[in-house]
């Protein structure tokens, strides 16, 4: 605008360290920084490997294996210490989301490096079984990548600005509700109501979790054993009716807002203990490569 | 301590034995004075004994020292209280409880004070220290004076598994019984209502008692009264005849009677109608009837130890000591000690109140109230008073020498001796708009934000004086360089303030009108109607002006501009102003310049409308989105992108960890709008809602515009009560847990983030520490700033102001 309108607060800001005023994402990070340097990396050992004649052929034993080899454990390490950072609120600059980027570009980078490091060896021992941990827990990650860029969105629009506290109040409420509606039935229709009172909104388990599937759901099977009903107060059943449908769609609603958050965390259930596993089985590799070989 | 006989004539009657009340009596006895002291319960201090029980009593300002017979620290209730009965007893003073007054009447030497039970006490002076609380109306049925009957709900959390009433229909009782009827709280609630209809209350407070009801959370009980209070029982009258509830704890919401109509009664008369208005005082605290004395919470002192030594001062006046001199006095001594010339402090407040025109109206009482919140500097002919773009909202008047403003580069203004500056920091809440120096060796007060307003609120003269100074300014600051405060006189003169509610247009699209309007505080935004929808087109800052396009082309207005929150215009009429751009071509030039880039920019959106309709209307509506949402008052709002977010709540475990364990933001709370959520947290607004009633003055603006609270804070909750979006908690912080690796590592401690109530409550025991109002700071003194944008592991959270997220490269953006 104008010099008249100069915003005086600018000024000010400028000075400050960092000052995004639009949202990113970490795989566009600064212009998909990491992507850029995973990439080149990736271009210049598939490239080095063509050209540096190793004797008799490539492995992990060369000089050139080494490098490879060294350069993967320390970037295995560092990757793992992702999980420090995130969780360590030092005071001083830095940017958890610049972390993701750099994570995932050179997490992914090591499929080239762990790869090209074995000279395409692999066989039955512990050395492969270190390379075939490493490519599970990128595939792991890669899962990761993939929810996290498609799910959220989904995320907020389920939940229609509700927390999940609200969500489970509502439930609640709707039990209470219930739970007076429900006095003139019969006794054949109030069981039913009981049991969806009495059933917990997150029994299933966690493939029902995941799958958001509750065939056993007793809300469900006491609107429908309600609708077909005869006998007792009607007006009474058909409020009992309607406030079953109500929590069904707030059940729904809880059901799906688990299933994707589910979605969003179970990854992190295979990708970090099998990390573990990685770091142990590339210790023992390079223990028996330096010791046995 | 002794129960006086009602007959003879005392020099002293005491009525109130709050802190201040009981002080004064203890000062009297102390000194041999004949005195009594009047209290209406059976008990000293009615307004901290009702503190729920264990509760900790803080004893600010530190600075102030304790003048006074009783002891007085930061400690529980119960030794507190303990503490002051001891010392009552120790000093001799003559209480008598029970005695509830109800009328007095007579002079100065023979006051008559009756109270309720029919006894006359005889007195020369009155001293008043019955505080603002008022009198609480009672049940009236049998039983009402047992001691389960409680008036006030502290803290819900406090009842656990009880069978509570609420008697009341008002908003209190509805408020309490919400309260209390928490589901986790495992209470029974039954609230009581006299009618049938809840026609006193608000009607949010309505709805929400009506869904709690619906919800079996409370019973609501229309046209139903108490009949009988037992212990554990309470019977109902209710149309359908008596019926006998268990009930553990009665909250009576019956209204109170404030004790000012009490007040007025005896004659005393107050600074002004409105509700925050107190006792007219002089410096010896003698209210408009001479003899009668007010001190404490009814004069204006919510502080414990203000009160305490107000007691003490008032009985030495009383005895005849004029040389006394208040509590405060070294405070005020050490403010006025770096001064070249050598005064006492009542010299130096006289020179203040001659010298500078705000301070002329001002009551000696007041002036040293002022000057304990302000500096008073000295300061070098040349040296820098502040900076342009530093943030302040402080207030300066030059007692001495002058102020030289620079406007433009090289060209600089002077401000007279008796003048102010700085206001528009105070009044728009933005950062300084210009540099000032020191014309001469000088002498400035700097009077902080909160004095200040307080100053304007209690002083009529003074906000006139400020308003006119401010609006002449800000003026001089728009049409930088050209313009002299002589060629602004006649804009000034005409020029009126309006205040316009948020979402009121100030100017409508199509209308004819050639006035203009500078934003005095509050913020605008342009809208114009494209293809039958508003779009939106910019946002207005306080500062800015709008309007002139029709002053320069005599066009009908080709937007609308309406209020994004309650804002204050100053309107300029089109005559004056054109008048004073014929006079100044420069002004002109510059003006004409800023309609042809907003005509540009209005073009440009026009031409995107037509090739990407949505694209701007979804700007369009997320603007609207943003200014619903209050953010335009805000100056750093956090927005999560929800496209982005996981629902990690990494951002709040770093905002706990970062702080004191207490999470400041909640992400799952807020709107949405488009994928854009504004959760839960503080905005830092240009006019904080929660500076607005903070009895001990700590929450303050820092150096980057952030909205802090420094230690101090005594718990009241107003701040609280005050944010219209509820971003502060009320919370004790919870006690230290084992570091991140001795958790990671071997499991010890909550992890990372807020600690769970279960955990702090298992650490904790039956300690119960203060809990004080908790609210985002910004990361004040954090040097890698937020923690909350910092620890976002996906770029979903980012702090902006909105002027920087609207900014117009979002659109050109989204339409690429």
């Amino acid at each position: 605008m104008a010099s008249l309108f100069q915003r005086r607060r600018n000024r000010a800001t400028q000075t400050e360290r960092v000052r995004e005023r639009r949202h990113e994402g970490f795989l566009r990070y600064a212009g998909f920084r990491w992507a850029k340097i995973s990439g080149g990396l990736c271009l210049l050992i598939i490239l080095s490997y063509a050209l540096v004649d190793v004797t008799p052929r490539h492995n992990g034993g060369s000089w050139y294996g080494y490098t490879l080899g060294t350069i993967g454990a320390l970037l295995i390490l560092w990757l793992t210490a992702l999980g420090y950072r995130k969780r360590r609120m030092t005071s001083d600059y830095w940017s958890l989301k610049a972390w993701t980027s750099a994570h995932v570009y050179l997490g992914l980078s090591l499929i080239v490096i762990g790869t090209w490091h074995t000279g395409f060896q692999l066989g039955w021992n512990v050395h492969t079984l270190a390379w075939a941990l490493m490519m599970l827990v990128i595939l792991s990650g890669l899962y990761g990548v993939i929810v996290y860029a498609t799910l959220p969105a989904a995320l907020s629009n389920n939940r229609e600005q509700m927390t999940q506290m609200q969500m489970l109040e509502a439930i609640r409420a709707f039990d209470r509700q219930l739970h007076s509606a429900a006095q003139p039935l019969t006794p054949a229709d109030s069981a039913a109501v009981l049991a969806s009172l009495d059933q917990d909104p997150f029994a299933g388990g966690a493939w029902a979790r995941l799958r958001g599937r509750y065939p056993d759901c007793a809300t469900a099977a006491a609107r429908r054993a309600l609708a077909t009903s005869q006998g007792g107060d009607a007006d009474a059943r058909v409020k009992v009716v309607q406030l079953l449908s109500q929590k069904e769609a707030a059940l729904a609603r809880l059901r799906e807002h688990l299933r994707l958050r589910a979605l969003l965390e179970i990854w992190l259930y295979v990708h970090v203990p099998l990390t573990f596993a990685l770091i142990a089985a590339l210790s023992a590799h390079i223990v028996s490569v330096f010791f046995y070989w | 301590m002794s129960e006086a006989a009602p007959l003879e004539r005392v020099k002293v009657a005491i009525i109130g034995s709050g802190p201040a009340g009981l002080s004064a009596a203890a000062r009297a006895a102390q000194l041999g004075m004949s005195h009594i002291l009047l209290e209406k319960t059976d008990h000293l201090s009615d307004t901290i004994f009702k503190y729920q029980k264990g509760k900790r009593v803080l004893a600010t300002p530190e600075r102030l020292d304790l003048r006074s017979d009783c002891r007085f620290a930061e400690g529980a209730r119960e030794h507190i209280l303990a503490n002051w009965d001891e010392d009552a007893a120790n000093n001799g003073v003559n209480v008598v409880y029970r005695a509830d007054v109800a009328e007095v009447t007579g002079e100065k030497g023979a006051f008559a004070i009756k109270t309720a039970q029919g006894d006359v006490f005889h007195a020369e002076n009155i001293v008043l220290a019955i505080g603002t609380q008022g009198n609480p109306n009672r049940l009236r049925c049998e039983g009402y004076d047992l001691p389960h009957i409680i008036y006030q709900v502290d803290d819900p959390e406090d009842f656990k598994d009880k069978h509570i009433t609420v008697v009341g229909s008002g908003d209190a009782g509805i408020e309490n019984a919400l309260g209390v009827a928490e589901e986790a709280l495992e209470n029974t609630v039954t609230i009581l209502n006299r009618s049938r209809d809840f026609a006193r209350a608000k009607a949010k407070n309505v709805s929400d008692l009506m869904e709690a009801g619906e919800n079996g959370l409370i019973a609501i009980r229309t046209e139903t009264q108490p009949k009988k209070v037992e212990p554990g029982w309470l019977t109902l009258d209710t149309p359908d005849g008596e019926e006998r509830i268990p009930c553990d704890v009665i909250v009576a919401r019956l209204g109170s009677v404030a004790p000012r109509a009490f007040v007025e009664s005896m004659g005393i008369e107050f600074t002004g109608p409105d509700r925050e208005a107190f006792p007219k005082l002089s410096p010896t605290f003698e209210s408009t009837v001479p003899g009668i004395f007010v001190i404490g919470a009814l004069a204006g002192y919510p502080l414990i130890k203000h009160c305490m030594n107000q007691g003490y001062d008032v009985v030495e006046f009383i005895n005849g000591n004029t040389a006394l001199t208040p509590a405060d006095e070294k405070d005020l001594a050490a403010i006025f000690a770096g001064l070249p010339q050598q005064k006492s402090v009542s010299q130096w407040l006289d020179y203040l109140r001659e010298r500078v025109s705000i301070f002329a109206d001002v009551s000696p009482l007041q002036m040293r109230e002022f000057m304990l919140d302000s500096k008073v500097a000295f300061y070098r002919k040349g040296e820098v008073v502040f900076e342009k773009g530093e943030p302040g909202s402080s207030l300066f008047a030059i007692a001495d020498g002058f102020a030289a403003v620079e406007v433009g580069s090289g060209v600089t203004v002077p401000i007279e001796q008796g003048s102010i500056f700085g206001e528009v920091g105070l009044i728009s809440g933005r950062k300084r708009g210009a540099t000032i120096r020191a014309g001469a060796d000088s002498i400035f007060v700097e009077v902080s934000r909160t004095a200040a307003l307080k100053l304007m609120a209690a002083v009529p003269g003074a906000k006139r004086a400020i308003n006119r100074i401010s609006l002449e300014r800000q003026l001089l600051q728009i049409f930088k360089g050209g313009l002299t405060a002589e060629d602004l006189a006649p804009v000034v003169e005409a020029a009126e303030v309006e205040r316009v509610p948020a979402g009121k247009a100030v100017l409508t699209e199509g209308e004819q009108g050639d006035d203009v309007y500078v934003i005095r505080s509050g913020s605008m935004v342009v809208e114009k109607d494209i293809g039958g929808k508003p779009i939106f087109l910019r946002y207005l800052p306080a500062g800015s002006f709008f309007g002139e396009m029709g002053v320069l082309s005599g066009q009908p207005r080709n937007a609308t501009v309406k209020a994004a929150v309650g804002s204050e215009v100053i309107k300029l009429t089109g005559d004056s102003f054109r008048k004073m751009l014929a006079a100044r071509p420069q002004v002109r030039e510059a003006t004409e310049a800023a309609v042809a880039e907003r005509a540009a920019m209005n073009s440009f959106i026009e031409s995107r409308k037509a090739s990407y309709s949505s694209a701007v209307d979804l700007y369009s509506d997320t603007a609207s989105f943003i200014m619903k949402e209050g953010l335009g008052e805000a100056t750093d709002a956090l927005l999560i992108d929800e496209n982005l977010c996981v629902g990690c709540d990494n951002c709040e475990k770093a905002c706990a960890d970062s702080h004191e364990g207490l999470s400041r933001l909640d992400r799952e709370a807020g709107k949405t709008f488009a994928h854009l959520h504004v959760p839960t947290s503080c905005r830092h607004c240009e006019h904080p809602h929660c500076m607005a009633d903070c009895p001990p003055n700590v929450i303050h603006r820092g150096p980057d515009g952030e909205v802090f609270m420094e230690p101090g804070c005594i718990g009241c909750g107003n701040c609280m009560r005050n944010c219209p979006y509820g971003v502060i908690r009320m919370e004790a912080a919870p006690p230290p847990k084992p570091g991140l690796l001795s958790w990671l590592l071997l499991g010890r401690g909550p992890g990372p983030g807020e600690p769970s109530p279960k955990w702090t409550r298992k650490q904790l025991g039956d300690e119960k520490p203060k809990k004080i109002a908790v609210k985002c700071d910004m990361c004040k003194g954090i040097a890698g700033g937020p923690a909350c944008v910092r620890a976002c592991p996906t770029g979903a959270a980012i702090r902006v102001s909105p002027e920087e997220f609207l900014s117009i490269a979002r659109l050109d953006e989204a339409t690429d």
